[in-house]
């Protein structure tokens, strides 16, 4: 149930992104999901990819500061309070969330959130015990 | 013990004394012998005459290290090439090495500063000492072995290298005293570890570590792994070698052998000298020496210096450990900043790679800012910006508080800062100044 999230260290510097993410193009590796974050000098991009571990390698061997991140990813009814209702089940739980971010997917009408928690285990635990569908990996890749 | 106790415990006129003949007699035989000196000294305007004390020698003109180059080989030379026993070669990383040479009378010099160096590190007569100073051209390994001739030590002259086979014959004769660089000091502590031996119970008890600046953290590391006791040494080739200058059991500032080798400490801005116990740079000038005598010698190293007694007696004045090079220095909002001191705050942190450079820029108000690049480790690398912001300003806190200047601090991605021979280049100074 936990997917994972490359996460790419960059800084800001014309041309960075485009170099990386052409790099991942160039071999074959299809982008899920981007989200970026930013401050003034640096932004870590976040990607859900087809395939972490060989990403990993290219960037690696090209010199890029990447890491894998463990992050759960949630469908959710594409209508208002959705939301809501996960955070609070969080909320109840006293989970903790670094970041989320949202991403359309193609083939539902459902939206997927993102979430990055500091544990994991119980988040996902607490979702499906509330009845809340956690994408698996084995989903993703049809996405 | 007191190697020299007629010299070291000698009061400060007597000193003065002595160092004024010395400097009158230096004069003499450069203005008649040498031409390079006899030129300088010609341009400088002054007649060697008006020097009527040591304290006068701020009228003299200053030699550098670009004076040695220029005149390569042997042109500094002050004695028939027949009358030097002993060369000693130390490479640049510009343009001509740096060649100096000894006479008979300069050999007996090394031997005797080296064994008031020795003495002052707390060797005893008869002591047992591992030499692992590089034996050669450079002039790290003989100084050594001459000092301990002459102290009548009993010397292994292990040179450097062969790490496996320092640590079996530590064991095997334990040696009492270890002299070698303060780097390969760490690196036999390390080495033993994988050897299965303690470096703790090593037979050493007394280091003479040198020949590269090191810090009081570095000081306690190594005091802690090998136990023992570690004194700094200090010395340069031009001047002679290992034996410039010794700490002594209080490591409290090394003794500068002033009888011989005069000590003025200037600012690096005005050449002027500075007060007790302000840094500025060390400028020596070799009283005794007749292979390769220098007057006024720029070191370029940053030190300190203090005239009060030490508590083990000796009169010679005392330096502190070099702060930094004056060719490293840069100048920002009126206060000296050294690469050394930033690169000090991030070895002591285990967040950072002690992989930095500084970038000096001058606003149109013309205000200075310094901008510290960090490259980050990729195993520190967070995905959340809240974490690397928390290791940035923890940086920055570090080494403002070590300069006492703001600076801004900016990570940058694992070995991307420029580096040209596998030397780092640390400082781009954008200022037009």
């Amino acid at each position: 149930m936990k997917l994972k999230q490359v996460s790419i260290f960059l800084e800001n510097k014309e041309g960075h992104l485009l170099t990386v993410i052409k790099l991942l193009g160039d071999n074959d590796i299809n982008i899920r999901s981007i989200n970026i974050a930013e401050n003034k000098d640096f932004g870590i991009v976040r990607l859900i990819l087809n395939d972490s571990r060989k990403a990993l390698e290219v960037l690696g061997a090209n010199g890029i500061t990447a890491k894998i991140t463990e992050i759960i990813a949630v469908e959710i009814d594409d209508k208002p309070g959705s939301l809501a209702n996960i955070l609070e089940i969080f909320h109840e739980h006293k989970i903790n969330m670094e970041y989320m971010y949202g991403f359309i997917q193609r083939y539902s009408q459902k939206a997927l959130v993102v979430f990055r928690v500091d544990d994991i285990n119980n988040a996902i635990k607490v979702l499906s015990d509330n009845n809340i569908n956690v994408i698996n990996e084995k989903n993703i890749d049809i996405l | 013990m007191i190697w020299n106790e007629k010299i070291e415990l000698l009061s400060r006129d007597g000193l003065k004394k002595i160092q004024t003949n010395s400097l009158k007699k230096m004069l003499k035989v450069l203005y008649s012998n040498s031409s390079f000196y006899k030129k300088k000294i010609d341009e400088k305007g002054i007649k060697i005459s008006e020097i009527k004390t040591i304290d006068d020698i701020g009228k003299l003109p200053f030699t550098d290290k670009d004076d040695i180059r220029d005149n390569y080989p042997f042109g500094l030379f002050n004695s028939p090439l027949e009358e030097i026993r002993e060369i000693h070669v130390s490479s640049g990383t510009t343009g001509h090495p740096t060649v100096v040479g000894y006479t008979d009378d300069d050999l007996q010099l090394w031997s005797e500063v080296m064994a008031r160096a020795l003495c002052c590190a707390g060797a005893n007569k008869g002591d047992m000492i591992q030499v692992s100073y590089g034996y050669g051209l450079f002039t790290g390994g003989l100084g050594l072995h001459y000092g301990a001739t002459k102290m009548g030590l009993t010397i292994l002259p292990m040179s450097s290298g062969q790490t496996k086979r320092q640590l079996q014959l530590m064991q095997d004769f334990k040696p009492k005293i270890l002299a070698c660089t303060p780097s390969y000091a760490l690196f036999l502590a390390d080495e033993a570890k994988k050897m299965g031996i303690d470096p703790s119970k090593s037979s050493w008890e007394i280091g003479v570590f040198g020949a590269e600046p090191w810090s009081k953290n570095m000081r306690d590391k190594i005091e802690k792994m090998l136990g023992l006791t570690a004194t700094d040494i200090y010395g340069l080739s031009e001047i002679i070698g290992p034996g410039v200058a010794q700490e002594c059991t209080y490591k409290d500032g090394l003794h500068i052998f002033s009888d011989v080798f005069y000590p003025e400490i200037l600012d690096i801005a005005t050449g002027e000298a500075v007060k007790d116990g302000e840094y500025g740079e060390l400028v020596i000038t070799t009283l005794n020496k007749t292979g390769m005598p220098l007057l006024r010698y720029k070191t370029r190293d940053i030190v300190k210096m203090t005239t009060e007694i030490c508590k083990c007696g000796r009169i010679m004045p005392r330096i502190s450990k070099v702060k930094g090079r004056t060719d490293d220095m840069i100048i920002v909002r009126g206060i000296n900043v050294f690469p050394s001191q930033i690169e000090h705050v991030l070895l002591n942190m285990d967040e950072t790679h002690p992989h930095y450079q500084i970038i000096v820029t001058r606003e149109d108000n013309g205000l200075d800012n310094i901008e510290v690049l960090v490259e980050i480790k990729q195993e520190l690398f967070s995905d959340e910006i809240k974490v690397m912001e928390v290791l940035s300003s923890k940086i920055k806190n570090n080494i403002q508080a070590n300069l006492g200047v703001g600076v801004k601090v900016r990570l940058v991605e694992p070995a991307t800062l420029e580096r040209s021979e596998g030397k780092s280049v640390r400082v781009i100074d954008k200022r037009t100044l």
